[in-house]
């Protein structure tokens, strides 16, 4: 399709401002001027609608298409969440009218909005308080590890090391190493589970923290995890939970109880706010009490009148993290999302998302190696391993399976398995979608003995083929040219 | 309502498939020992009740007041179809385009909006986004201090205060050293900022029009900034380079902003937009994402993510940054809001903008005991100096339905008569006229 | 797998030629065909010392990014300024064109703890099993 500066018409205007209603004032000096002008396309507005509509049909998406991405929990997201933004109470607030004074008074229904969502994700989760200014799960975690210094700090020291599994999802070892951190990996046992051993070598009063995936990035739950969290205590480390995998948790075990201190969440997974391409998304940050005196200010606070402020006194708080108070639009549907479902739905959630997970791996387990056969949660992780040796590997699958109609599971990830595919249902899929799923995956075990070619092939439906992403690399063209 | 589709029937069949006689057992690898302690939550809602609920929350926020605060955020007006595009749920209810066969629509738009934000700030290349303009702040901070291997950074104090709070936050377990360089009114100081700047310079920070409203020509001082062999990083806002002199023109290294301006709502402090722009030089030290432009097995035009191997999800603990995600759905509003409005929409907004702004600023100098701060040029937003204390005079006027500016006695020492005020095209004559009049009734 | 029998390799896959008190390093064929495509190299800075098993270089594909250890101690002489354009050549040509740097050797001893074409053979067997 040709770019929108293809389609430039000097003299077109999609919108106009109209006369200005004031005169026309002395100009700036010719000096604060642009001289090079922006080379941007003139067009109708028809000519932006159709160009973007159009655009918007070559993606797959969870409203269009099964989207099994394990680890992203591309759960149904409801469409009244998104009618409740666009409320102009919500929608037209300025930020900085709590910081007038009398001000706190003027959004009374977005502190409340905020105080609620604090207050639920607590009782969800078993932790004490959260900040909900991280403005992605990666900023999250970031401001985890950052809560997580301030302690060691205020307790004396620092401490050099955070611990991961070698399972960990990249953006742990990199928040750590941005916090300040060395980190260390512990390597996966033959059981599937972080080698203990090794985990108590490497444990001991430099630790800082243990982050970790619960159920872990292979989709299980670990049976030694209480184990490893009071290890950790004994010897001063904090416990950190990456909430990626909330969604299998959900009414059944709480972080807070295993003995996490400090839990990121996924508002845009577990919560069912959508994923918007890539963003925008949040990730709250819960604590237990051990660390609510370092969390970034500000914190919306109920009076005694039952009338909602904002709590500006931290002299401990670590600072901001965000402008203001957190992705408000994304956590306002997130709020919807938990009050609509309740506690029986949220409960529901996380059954049908194991159920709908272990149909899969019941179905597939006899055409795909499986790495740990155990029960899974709310995904299981297979190995193409058989299939790639007569040449047909996960990424190949990946583009049949985009033929078929399907996006393709989480592929390659975790690292620690050899042409991994992460399939995450969720519980929003229906017996017949996942069945649909199921057969053209037994198709492909099947061509990958019989027809490998017409995988590799693949995709040869879609309006583009394989790229040439070594081109992309070598010779980056990265923006249009005049 | 959980949006289950799974009849019991459904529920049956698969337990049987996998060979386990209920649900419950699927959970057996959680030891009892480990069930909640509580979940206390309210039981489920209809979506009818809820949207009651939510309703009377909307309610009780005031957005009747006519606005004037801006302080870098500004209420401007978003065309219809910006909504209706990025409410196409193709495009919101996809991830990211990691499998670019499917996700080219996405993967165009990013690129189209990578090339719009390069027009506008006058460099190179852009990246896909990131998520707010402290953060994009931050990670171009933290480029200089890679790209030079020093550690300094030159602050100017006309920096958004927030975003300032947000640099020392982040570089708090970092050996970054910050050099704040002292408010002047209006302009930047050359003559404190040279003092400081020598070969441990990483990087000057400068926001331009900066926190008072003040428009600047910085390219005096990027020349000598880039003598020492540290980087120039300027702090934007995109609406104002529809009329002022670009981070491009005046030759600094890096533009980062806030693109909330650019067709998203204001919506109480977020979703917003973090935009980065840098020289060629610079792009393999860029965090993010960015989306480029390649060709098929056919040789037929395709987009993909490319230069991963800065990221996370390869490099780990050496990525350039931690950033897992951008804001590409506010991305996509930016680049609507651009295409529909052109090279001449922009000027028109910017025209617009400076305007009224000129206007109400004659509008306010009429009244007696206030003074409009004239020291330097301004675009869309000026300080006033009033006879009284601002928020004592912010209060007063909330009462007479407007949010008539901002105190910068909150963010600055010293400066409690002063008022920030922000006119945007959405203020019309009449409005501005009766704020003045009812600002003079105050005082 | 190309391995020419007159270099000397580690086990990262570098390999050095050392001819007299200049050694020319880059990366194996073995490297090469595993790292696939080879997109783009950061190389260190000429003057620069490097230490024996100490970081010299990245190499990057489109799905990975790989350390480079340097198999000898020494100052970087000559960088291969080839590559920044044409980092297709470690593909092509891993051993000749497509060399990484040259540095002055500190200490010759070291060659001591580098493996020769017949020891790096029988490793990169051990590998493939």
């Amino acid at each position: 399709m040709k770019l929108i500066f293809e389609k430039h018409r000097e003299g077109r205007r999609g919108f106009s401002y109209g006369e200005c209603d004031v005169a026309s004032p002395k100009p700036l000096a010719e000096k604060y001027i642009r001289k090079n002008q922006a080379h941007l396309a003139s067009l109708s507005e028809l000519d932006v609608v159709r160009h973007f509509t159009n655009l918007s049909r070559f993606n797959y998406s969870v409203d269009t298409n099964f989207y099994p991405l394990g680890s992203c929990t591309m759960k149904y997201n409801p469409k009244f969440c998104e009618q409740i933004t666009s409320l102009e109470g919500f929608s037209q607030l300025h930020p900085l009218l709590p910081q007038l004074s009398g001000g706190g008074m003027l959004a009374q229904g977005s502190l409340e909005v905020l105080y609620e969502s604090e207050k639920l994700l607590c009782e969800i989760t078993g932790m004490h308080a959260f900040t909900m200014q991280p403005m992605a799960g990666a900023h999250g975690e970031l401001t985890g590890v950052m809560l997580i210094a301030a302690y060691h700090k205020n307790k004396g020291g620092r401490r050099k090391y955070i611990i991961v599994p070698d399972s960990s999802h990249g953006t742990n070892p990199s928040s750590a190493a941005i916090a300040g951190y060395e980190v260390i990996v512990i390597p996966t046992a033959s059981d599937g589970y972080m080698d203990l051993v090794e985990y108590k070598k490497h444990l001991n009063n430099e630790t800082a923290a243990v982050m970790l995936t619960c159920p872990d990035t292979l989709g299980i739950f670990n049976p030694h995890i209480k184990e490893i969290a009071d290890l950790a205590h004994k010897v001063g480390a904090l416990m950190y939970y990456d909430g990626a995998n909330l969604n299998a948790m959900l009414g059944k075990c709480r972080p807070g109880d295993i003995g996490f201190d400090v839990v990121h969440l996924n508002l845009h997974k577990t919560f069912a706010t959508p994923h918007g391409g890539g963003g925008p998304g949040a990730g709250p940050v819960g604590v237990n009490e051990k660390l609510i005196e370092f969390l970034p200010i500000s914190r919306v606070v109920r009076r005694s009148d039952g009338t909602f402020a904002l709590d500006y006194q931290k002299q401990k708080s670590i600072g901001y993290i965000a402008p203001f108070y957190g992705n408000f639009g994304v956590i306002l549907k997130a709020y919807a999302y938990m009050l609509v479902l309740g506690k029986d739905g949220l409960i529901s959630a996380a059954e049908i998302a194991v159920l709908n997970a272990n149909y899969c791996l019941a179905k597939l387990k006899k055409y795909y190696d499986l790495p740990f056969d155990k029960t899974c949660m709310h995904e299981c992780v297979f190995s193409a391993a058989r299939q790639a040796k007569n040449g047909v590997h996960a990424i190949d699958i990946a583009k049949y399976l985009i033929d078929q109609g399907f996006h393709p599971p989480t592929i390659y990830f975790p690292l620690i398995i050899k042409e991994a595919l992460m399939i995450e249902p969720t519980e929003t899929e229906s017996k017949e979608t996942i069945d649909a799923f199921i057969k053209v995956m037994i198709e492909i075990a099947r061509l990958a003995e019989e027809d490998p070619s017409a995988v590799t092939n693949a995709p040869l439906k879609m309006p583009i083929k394989r790229l040439d992403e070594v081109r992309a690399a070598r010779q980056p063209d990265l923006s249009w040219k005049p | 309502m959980s949006y289950i589709p799974h009849t019991q029937e459904d529920i049956q069949e698969m337990l049987s498939a996998i060979g386990a006689k209920s649900i419950d057992e699927l959970f057996k690898d959680i030891p009892a020992s480990l069930a909640p302690k509580s979940f206390n939550l309210p039981a489920s809602k209809s979506e009818f009740v809820v949207t009651q609920i939510l309703r009377k929350l909307a309610a009780k926020n005031a957005t009747g007041l006519v606005n004037f605060v801006g302080a870098g955020f500004y209420d401007h007006f978003i065309p219809a179809s910006v909504d209706a595009i990025a409410g196409r749920s193709e495009f919101y209810t996809a991830y990211t385009p990691y499998q670019p066969e499917c996700s080219q629509g996405w993967l165009q738009a990013i690129y189209e909006y990578q090339s719009i934000i390069c027009q506008l700030t006058g460099l190179d290349v852009s990246n896909a986004s990131l998520y707010d303009g402290g953060t994009a702040l931050f990670e171009a901070m933290m480029m200089a201090v890679r790209a030079t291997g020093r550690n300094k950074i030159i602050l100017d104090s006309g920096v958004n205060l927030i975003y300032r709070t947000m640099l020392y936050t982040y570089t708090s377990n970092l050996s970054v050293e910050f050099v704040e360089i002292p408010v002047v009114h209006g302009q930047s100081s050359r003559e404190e900022l040279f003092k400081h700047l020598d070969d441990k310079c990483a990087a000057v920070i400068l926001q331009n029009p900066n926190f008072f409203g003040a428009v600047d020509d910085h390219s005096d001082i990027v020349e000598k900034v880039h003598k020492s062999g540290a980087l120039a990083i300027a702090s934007v806002y995109p609406v104002s380079l529809g009329m002022l002199k670009t981070p491009g023109e005046m030759g600094f290294d890096i533009a980062t902003g806030e693109g909330q301006s650019l067709g998203i709502p204001l919506s109480f402090g977020g979703p917003y937009l973090g935009f980065m722009a840098v020289k060629n030089e610079l792009v393999r030290q860029m965090p993010g994402r960015i989306v480029g432009s390649t060709v098929d097995s056919d040789g037929k035009r395709g987009f993909v993510l490319t230069l991963q191997t800065r990221e996370q999800h390869i490099r780990r603990q050496k990525a350039t940054s931690n950033i897992c995600s951008n804001e590409a759905l506010c991305a996509l509003r930016a680049a609507v809001f651009v295409s529909l409005l052109g090279k001449d929409g922009l000027k028109e907004l910017a025209q617009h903008n400076y305007q009224k702004a000129e206007f109400a600023k004659e509008e306010l100098s009429r009244i007696k005991g206030v003074e409009v701060k004239r020291s330097s040029p301004t675009f869309n937003e000026f300080t006033v100096l009033l006879p009284r204390h601002g928020d004592e005079v912010v209060h007063r006027m909330i009462e007479k339905g407007f949010a008539c500016g901002f105190p910068l006695g909150r963010f600055y020492k010293g400066m409690d008569n002063y008022l920030l005020v922000a006119v945007t095209e959405k203020r019309t004559k009449e409005e501005i006229c009766r704020l003045a009049d009812s600002l003079e009734a105050v005082l | 797998m190309n391995i020419p029998k007159n270099l000397f390799y580690t086990k990262d896959h570098e390999w050095a030629r050392i001819e007299g008190k200049t050694a020319y390093i880059g990366i194996t064929d073995y490297a090469q065909h595993s790292l696939g495509d080879i997109t783009f190299i950061e190389l260190p800075k000429i003057g620069e010392e490097l230490k024996q098993s100490g970081y010299c270089a990245t190499v990057e594909s489109v799905k990975a990014a790989s350390e480079v250890y340097a198999p000898l101690s020494g100052k970087v002489l000559s960088v291969n300024t080839e590559l920044a354009a044409h980092p297709e050549l470690i593909n092509q040509s891993a051993y000749e064109k497509g060399y990484f740097i040259s540095l002055e050797i500190s200490d010759v001893a070291e060659k001591t703890k580098l493996m020769d074409a017949a020891s790096y053979e029988r490793y990169v067997e051990g590998l493939t099993k």
